[in-house]
């Protein structure tokens, strides 16, 4: 028997139409089309989604964990990035 | 008419408590966590259509029984479902081949009773027909990988193709009853459903490079409640509460 093993896929799903895609896990699976199968199974079984996307996992480029605090950190000081600032007229409502 | 409306509900009923019993057995033990989740999936389609069936018949028997005393409190010789979904599950490619068998011969069924003269039947069928579309697809899908896979996963096909041989005829059967139903543009007759059951499973076979090998005689008997021996151990498990406490709910 093969030793080798099943590949990890990433698991992406839409909640509603005109929603993105979001990462919601991975599975095991042996090819693309039954990666599908086990993400239907797996995730969407209380109605999550109305469609899904699978990713090998091999095919995802993780930042690097080490290079955390030069990627990130810069950001955290730059308050005046958020749209905080505006005074918004009541009769805007809801934005 | 209200008789064979009431044994035909029962067969099909039966049929699919039955073989959902039968793949709940997995839950736990399925050779990875994706199929533990897909197998009850399917277990838990097919006490769905369990449910609405029996619902139904209950209705019609007009005898004051529940959808739970019609599901766990008759005898194994008043099961009327058809031999395949009572045999034993065998490895993970005997249940899928089970399974791919069982749903290519509901499709089309569950198709036609779509449009039954019967309404609740037809609503019943609507819904069975998109979960039995999937059931074909995984099934499908898994008989296509063992039976093109590694050389061990191959044999292990042929021989649940040689086990259910005997099995398959009987899905196909009829009687006054099926007759009846058929007169009255309630549900297809069996037979009629052979050829696309061919069909389906002669494409997947095709893409598995299996070939289907009848059986030299066929089993029956299910249909008049006459059992195998797995039967009684099903009934067993799957009555053991309602016996020891009748009337026990959620």
């Amino acid at each position: 028997m093969s030793k080798t093993e099943i590949p990890l896929w990433e698991v992406f799903i839409r909640p509603r139409n005109g929603l993105a895609h979001k990462h919601c896990g991975s599975v095991h699976a042996a090819d693309e089309v039954m990666a599908i199968q086990a993400a239907r199974d797996v995730y969407t079984r209380r109605g999550e989604g109305v469609s899904i996307w699978v990713v090998p996992s091999a095919a995802i480029v993780a930042s690097d964990p080490e290079h955390k605090d030069e990627n990130f950190e810069p950001a955290l000081t730059k308050i005046y990035r958020h749209p905080t600032f505006y005074d918004i007229p009541d009769d805007v409502g809801h934005m | 008419m209200s008789d064979a409306l009431l044994t035909f509900l029962l067969r099909l009923a039966d049929d699919h408590l039955i073989l959902g019993h039968r793949l709940s057995e997995w839950c736990g033990h399925a050779p990875m966590l994706e199929e533990d989740l897909a197998m009850p999936n399917m277990a838990l389609d097919l006490i769905g259509q369990a449910r609405a069936l029996y619902q139904y018949a209950a209705e019609i028997e007009g005898k004051g029984r529940s959808e739970d005393d019609l599901a766990y409190l008759r005898r194994e010789r008043d099961y009327v479902n058809c031999l395949m979904v009572e045999r034993p599950n065998g490895d993970f490619g005997h249940t899928m081949l089970r399974q791919l068998y069982f749903a290519a011969f509901m499709e089309p069924f569950w198709t036609m009773a779509s449009t039954s003269r019967d309404e609740t039947l037809a609503g019943i069928a609507a819904k069975a027909v998109k979960e039995t579309a999937y059931h074909i697809r995984h099934a499908g899908e898994w008989v296509v990988r063992l039976g093109d896979g590694t050389e061990e996963s191959r044999r292990r096909m042929e021989a649940a193709i040689d086990a259910l041989a005997p099995y398959v005829d009987e899905l196909f059967e009829g009687d006054a009853v099926s007759a009846e139903m058929t007169k009255a543009g309630i549900a297809p007759e069996p037979a009629s459903l052979r050829a696309e059951f061919d069909r389906t499973v002669g494409a997947i076979f095709a893409e598995a490079r299996l070939t289907f090998a009848p059986a030299a005689y066929a089993q029956t008997g299910g249909r008049q409640g006459r059992h195998g021996e797995a039967m009684g151990f099903i009934l067993a498990d799957l009555q053991h509460m309602q016996r020891t406490y009748p009337g026990a709910t959620w």
